[in-house]
């Protein structure tokens, strides 16, 4: 086990979740260099070099070979870390749903960048709405100590028996990744505590073969498809429990649906990753001045919190849903989607308004978010509520 | 809350200036956050960096509209862009330069307060190079009082090791000593 301090400091969210990595004494790192997401790989790549992590940092040629990598030791049972952003994801995609597929359990950190064209190395959720149906559980972080924590969590998710799935955490590039903050480091016996040995159950073994991956005609495809939407749905109660343990062990206390002043709200924003740090500030300058709104940020993807999700917006007015994505030709962003699905039908159902803002990293101030909710409430109350609104569009 | 704003050139560490108040800030309990303009990094560019300090957890994930405090790395660029942008009356301009608060020309905002020290000068005496991160920490602390000398000396032998480290403290506390402010 590496020997990485604890303790409170202020350092690069990027550094804070290698060192978790470390602390949770991966086996097998194999990882491709991309911005925004290098830093994460480059000090693992240290800390194995200065002997520090008893671990194979699996320098591959290309992504698609990172997965591979990943694939092949998390078969054998191997604790396997891997990072990627944007066209690095593209590129692994192939290999990046087998893994799932294959119920390989395996961390990844995704720096959320754009895709190209036009080329951008900047911030927005473009990368992990293209892979949104490949069967990984996904959750978002908002903060340096979410991003250390998160990879302890998504470990003992990816790994318990009942779950046998990828993990992705997923941070906003750059506005997380190269943010130097303060996060709260957990020591060795913590993590002992909470995230056991990874044994797995049906590892590749020559003295026990077993096969992986097969191919299949169509009598048992549609059972094999069944059976993945099956266990992720199942892994639910599992990810809830990574979190309530964690929470019982460090303070910190994470759930699939966040609420920031709800209860008394008259409406929400809604957001998904570091959106929803300045929306809380905004809410609260927002409430000083008589507004009753409040916020709702989605921490888990997939397996999206249906009950969760109706549950904290049932009886409000209206939603507006601020999405980093657009699914081309259809009603605006992917989660606004989502949740408009969510919604449909139900009793007491909010009205949606959906805005897509920030993408490539265009700077969402105090002041658009302000626009944004002010804006919203003004469509939603005159039943402007079709399709979307891209913030910021220069005319 | 207190938002500073760095304006450098790439490769003059606007970054790492932003990075050692933050971890110091930190280190004595309190919260911080540092970040670049983020981009593609080009020597000799102009650049931003951003700096938050609070004695509570900070949410803003935006970049520094409105600084408190604003740190000019590099005389020349008072010629290029406006450092005073996004000021008010009373915040702080702390500037590398020769010349006294009175000497510069071209800045809009005037009811701010100004603080200059010839930190290049200081920076080749010192540390025999003209980077003047460290060397206007010392300026900063001064002007701003955000951070104390003792905050920093920690974060900064981390950072640059004993001997690297002492030479940047002599160019801090120098500019802690010859800073002049106005208003």
């Amino acid at each position: 086990m590496s020997e990485i301090g604890k303790g409170r400091k202020g350092i690069e969210v990027s550094i804070a979740m290698a060192d978790a990595v470390a602390q949770a004494d991966v086996d097998v790192i194999a990882a491709y260099p991309i911005t925004p997401q290098t830093h994460i790989v480059e000090h693992l790549a240290d800390i194995v070099a200065n002997g520090e992590l008893d671990a194979e940092f699996v320098p591959v040629e290309s992504e698609h070979s990172a997965m591979s990598v990943c694939c092949g030791s998390a078969a054998v049972g191997a604790r396997t870390f891997t990072s990627t952003s944007s066209q690095g994801l593209a590129l692994m995609s192939e290999i990046f749903i087998i893994a799932a597929a294959m119920r390989l359990p395996m961390v990844m950190a995704l720096a959320n960048r754009s895709l190209s064209s036009p080329l951008s190395i900047w911030n927005d959720h473009t990368d992990v709405m293209m892979v949104r149906d490949a069967g990984w559980i996904h959750f978002f972080v908002e903060n340096g100590q979410e991003a250390y924590d998160g990879i302890f969590n998504a470990f003992r998710m990816s790994e318990d028996p009942g779950v046998m799935l990828p993990v992705a955490v997923n941070l906003d590039g750059f506005i997380m990744t190269h943010m130097v903050e303060p996060v709260e480091y957990v020591d060795g016996e913590l993590i002992k505590k909470y995230l056991p040995e990874f044994k797995m159950k049906n590892a590749l073994h020559p003295d026990n073969p077993v096969s992986m991956g097969c191919f299949a005609m169509p009598e048992i495809y549609t059972e094999a498809q069944m059976s993945r939407e099956v266990g992720i749905k199942d892994a639910y109660p599992t990810i809830v429990k990574a979190w309530d343990e964690w929470g019982a062990l460090t303070g910190r206390h994470y759930k699939p649906i966040e609420t920031y002043r709800t209860d008394d709200a008259d409406y929400c924003i809604i957001t998904m990753g570091s959106f929803g740090e300045t929306a809380m500030e905004v809410a609260d300058m927002l409430r000083e001045e008589g507004e009753k709104v409040g916020v709702v940020k989605i921490r888990l993807w997939r397996p999206f919190p249906m009950e969760e999700f109706r549950k904290s917006v049932l009886g409000k007015k209206y939603l507006i849903v601020l999405d980093r994505a657009i699914s081309f030709g259809s009603q605006g962003g992917p989660v606004a989607m989502e949740l408009r699905s969510a919604l449909y039908g139900q009793k007491d159902a909010p009205v949606v308004v959906n805005y897509v803002a920030g993408l490539a990293g265009r700077d969402v101030s105090r002041k658009d978010f302000r626009n944004i909710i002010l804006e919203g409430k003004k469509k939603a109350v005159s039943g402007h509520t079709d399709g979307f609104t891209l913030y910021g569009l220069r005319g | 809350m207190r938002e500073i704003r760095f304006h450098g050139r790439g490769g003059q560490g606007a970054v790492t200036s932003a990075e050692l108040i933050a971890i110091s800030a930190i280190n004595k309990g309190g919260f911080a956050q540092a970040f670049p303009s983020f981009g593609p990094e080009r020597r000799g560019a102009p650049v931003v960096a951003f700096c938050r300090v609070d004695d509570k957890k900070i949410h803003i994930r935006a970049k520094v509209y409105n600084p408190d405090v604003v740190v000019v790395l590099d005389p020349g660029l008072v010629d290029l862009l406006d450092p005073t942008e996004g000021m008010k009356e009373g915040d702080m301009l702390i500037i590398n330069t020769k010349k006294t608060a009175d000497q510069i020309k071209g800045l809009k905002n005037t009811s701010i307060k100004i603080a200059t020290v010839d930190a290049n000068k200081i920076a080749q005496e010192e540390l025999g190079r003209v980077i003047v991160n460290t060397t206007m920490i010392g300026a900063f602390i001064k002007a701003t009082g955000i951070i104390s000398i003792d905050d920093i000396t920690e974060p900064m032998m981390e950072r640059f090791g004993a001997k690297l480290g002492e030479r940047n403290m002599k160019a801090l506390k120098r500019a802690y000593q010859e800073v002049t402010i106005k208003g």
